[in-house]
């Protein structure tokens, strides 16, 4: 066990604040939208401009971002190291400068095809991918195959040198600003199910593609279905072979990213609701002081470090080979139920504002705590409602048995 | 960058594991358990032959000089196995000594403890959970101290006991000898009877000053602290195991009952909180250590976790396993009452969170 702050790590934080008070301008801070207060937070983290592009490119040369994704793709290709990590989100964050693209193409399409891509879909879309000017929508769930993934429906022909692909997908976020779709197409009807499934690339652009958005609970429309109708797709727009699309979707993202990343969003929020608990007074006095609010508070942030710690855990057992079992399963499970709780304390904080939606400027934080709140229910369900987790860590992590109507 | 145990570690872990499985089965748990003194000496030396108690002891003092994450896996060991015994008070104790400086003392105690035939223990609290060193009311005063500890781990059978208090110079730590005239104990009957607790009252009790300051006893509360979070991370894996094994056996409707979701979902939840608390004390007994700024809060946080964990784990497990559970003779009730004794010694979850709280400048 060795994790100390050595000379390294504080050599590294100098580097890195040098670098962005060298790069970040008060000027760029200012142009930033939300540059002011909480919603900084993630107002930089949106920005997409050539400034933006130009800053992340620099950042990326630097090995700051993308430290996962090697260099000939546009990544930062650094060695997992979940204190740099650290250091860097914190910094990045500290200076209100541009990070890594959240979303699901960076996250997880660019790590798939590092892992499976050939060549040429790596040079024609990794670096677009990271600097935010692919964007990318992911093609999984169906109306009938929500829970139970793998029996989806939508399907791909091939006729010539394409596949023709008729079906539906639904949940599918932003599919209404993507330029691409990475989708999973029953290619082999005759198959076992998980065995018939093909991972698509799809550029939404086609003839045939239509969007049409679904309003959740939050009022918004992020996610949408997309009908597909004789959509010809080109013969190599396939990642991995033909039939292996459902392991090439589930392969393992072996990354700090994906494993400090999940507790990463639920830190923010933690953060986001320490800070406003000091600076908010209900009924004459900050929340910060209110005993019950500081038990409950420090309550969360023992799950939160532990989760922190997890994510550390697993880090180094993937770099051990080893596989830790329970400690990785849970892992979805108990950050977005402490996502859950988190803002639901935040909601608790404003006492009677809590109830003004989010954007509603007389709301503390401009309402951004309510975001956070139903957003939360949205995390819990994506990649599997929180049953199927549970199904999965009894089954996989426990050992017990299947039950047998499944 | 590591974050895992070492090798070295993982066969500490499963050496001890081992050998309590072998020679601690739950029916001497529970032979201990109904002896008067609760403290079974051929155990003890047993683990002091394993080396279980020169983990903590510097190399100089005739010990593994290991850090207290080594100490804390031996924790965790004797928590999935319910091992009785003075472990948690020694530890505390040997903490105390070798942080007071008092190399006399240090010499004069810590090799019989590492081999096993001497036993220390630690006195802090006072009155009704008052565990802060500035308001502690036993005085020391030329030497002799007096004042009363309601709640000291195996104040009878110990060799010896660090006590916090204060004379006129401040707060400090005092070694008591066994057998110091006017040190009177008396034993107290515990939900948990693996840890045995006594009232010792000391009136005019000749005593050798340690040290002076809190620092030393704040170290000594933290690595108690510390342990009992681990013992909470062991107990409740082991009610975690117990109750799957018993899920993936038992029949109910013609199904074994791990079959039914409602079943599953529970012990998942419960997995979702444990799992990833491992990792919080591993953190907190290696900050202890190397990361000395974060090792206070962290093992303050710690304690109040797994304290809450173990106890609803242990909930869960008696009230999935139905009416057995709640039976004297099937041994969940052996852990349930040791999440009790964790979750109350050295101070409530709450209390602990409040501190925290300060600690973080909130």
């Amino acid at each position: 066990m060795n994790l100390s702050y050595s000379v390294e790590y504080e050599k590294f934080r100098e580097e890195v604040r040098q670098f962005l008070a060298e790069n970040w301008t008060e000027a760029d801070r200012a142009a930033t939208p939300d540059a002011d207060g909480v919603g900084a937070m993630t107002g930089s983290a949106l920005r997409t401009d050539d400034r933006a592009t130009d800053f992340r490119r620099k950042a990326i040369a630097r090995g700051y971002m993308y430290r996962h994704i090697p260099k000939r793709y546009g990544g930062g290709e650094q060695p997992a190291d979940p204190l740099k990590a650290t250091i860097l989100a914190d910094e990045f964050r500290r200076a209100r400068a541009p990070f890594e693209i959240m979303g699901q193409g960076p996250s997880m399409l660019a790590p798939t095809l590092v892992e499976h891509g050939t060549e040429a879909q790596k040079q024609q879309f990794i670096e677009g991918t990271l600097l935010g000017r692919i964007r990318w929508c992911q093609g999984y769930s169906e109306p009938n195959a929500g829970s139970d993934l793998a029996s989806l429906r939508t399907r791909g022909v091939l006729e010539g040198d394409h596949w023709v692909v008729n079906g539906q997908k639904i949940w599918t976020s932003n599919a209404h600003e993507a330029d691409w779709m990475f989708a999973l197409i029953r290619t082999e009807p005759d198959a076992p199910k998980h065995d018939g499934i093909t991972y698509m690339l799809i550029d939404m652009k086609t003839p045939g593609i239509t969007v049409r958005p679904l309003r959740q609970l939050t009022g918004e429309a992020d996610f949408n279905e997309v009908f597909l109708e004789n959509v010809r797709v080109p013969k190599d727009s396939i990642v991995g072979e033909r039939g292996r699309g459902w392991y090439v979707s589930r392969s393992t993202l072996k990354n700090e990213r994906a494993l400090i990343g999940n507790a990463t969003f639920a830190r923010r929020t933690f953060d986001g609701v320490q800070m406003m608990a000091q600076l908010t007074e209900v009924r004459g006095a900050p929340l910060l002081e209110d005993p019950v609010f500081r038990d409950k508070l420090v309550e969360l942030e023992g799950h939160l470090l532990a989760a922190e710690y997890n994510g550390y855990r697993l880090l180094t057992a993937g770099g051990r080979g080893e596989d830790p079992g329970l400690p990785s399963i849970v892992t979805k499970l108990h950050t977005t139920t402490l996502g859950y709780h988190i803002s639901k304390l935040a909601m608790d904080m404003m006492s009677d504002r809590g109830c003004l939606a989010p954007g509603e400027q007389n709301a503390p934080a401009a309402g951004m705590f309510g975001t956070a709140y139903m957003w939360y229910y949205g995390m819990a369900l994506g990649g599997g409602a929180p049953n199927i987790q549970r199904n999965v860590i009894s089954e996989r992590g426990l050992g017990l048995p299947r039950d047998p109507r499944r | 960058m590591d974050f895992g145990l070492s090798e070295d570690q993982l066969l500490l872990k499963d050496t001890i594991h081992r050998w309590l499985d072998a020679e601690c089965p739950t029916t001497r748990v529970r032979a201990v358990m109904e002896s008067d003194d609760g403290h079974d000496v051929g155990l003890w030396k047993g683990l002091a032959e394993l080396g279980v108690t020169s983990l903590g002891v510097p190399a100089e003092h005739g010990g593994a000089g290991l850090d207290l994450l080594d100490v804390a896996l031996a924790a965790e060991a004797l928590g999935w196995n319910c091992t009785p015994g003075p472990f948690l008070g020694n530890q505390m104790a040997v903490t105390a000594l070798v942080e007071s400086g008092n190399d006399a003392q240090a010499k004069r105690w810590l090799p019989a403890v590492a081999s096993g035939d001497a036993v220390l223990t630690f006195a802090l609290g006072e009155g009704l959970g008052e565990h802060d060193v500035a308001k502690l009311a036993t005085r020391a005063d030329g030497g002799k101290l007096t004042g009363e500890k309601p709640l000291v781990p195996y104040a009878q059978i110990a060799d010896a006991i660090v006590v916090a208090a204060h004379d006129g110079d401040g707060p400090g730590l005092w070694l008591v000898e066994r057998g110091a005239p006017g040190a009177t104990f008396t034993a107290l009957s515990g939900i948990d009877m693996t840890r045995r607790l006594a009232m010792a009252r000391f009136d005019g009790t000749p005593a050798s000053k340690l040290c002076a300051g809190s620092q030393a006893i704040g170290r000594a509360r933290d690595a108690g602290l510390t342990l009992l979070a681990f013992d909470c991370y062991g107990g409740a894996a082991r009610c975690l195991d117990m109750t799957v094994q018993y899920a993936k056996t038992r029949e109910q409707f013609g199904h074994v009952i791990g079959e039914f979701q409602g079943v599953k979902h529970q012990l998942a939840d419960l997995a979702t909180d444990l799992a990833p608390s491992q990792s919080l004390c591993w953190y907190t007994a290696h900050a202890f250590d190397h990361i000395r700024d974060k090792a206070e809060r962290h093992a303050a946080i710690a304690k109040a976790h797994m304290t809450d964990i173990f106890d609803r784990v242990t909930r869960y497990a008696i009230e999935l396993h139905g009416g057995i559970g709640f039976t004297w003779e099937y041994d969940l009730q052996l852990w349930w009452r040791r999440a009790v004794f964790d979750r109350a010694f050295l101070g409530e979850a709450r209390y602990h969170r409040a501190r925290a709280a300060d600690l973080a400048g909130w």
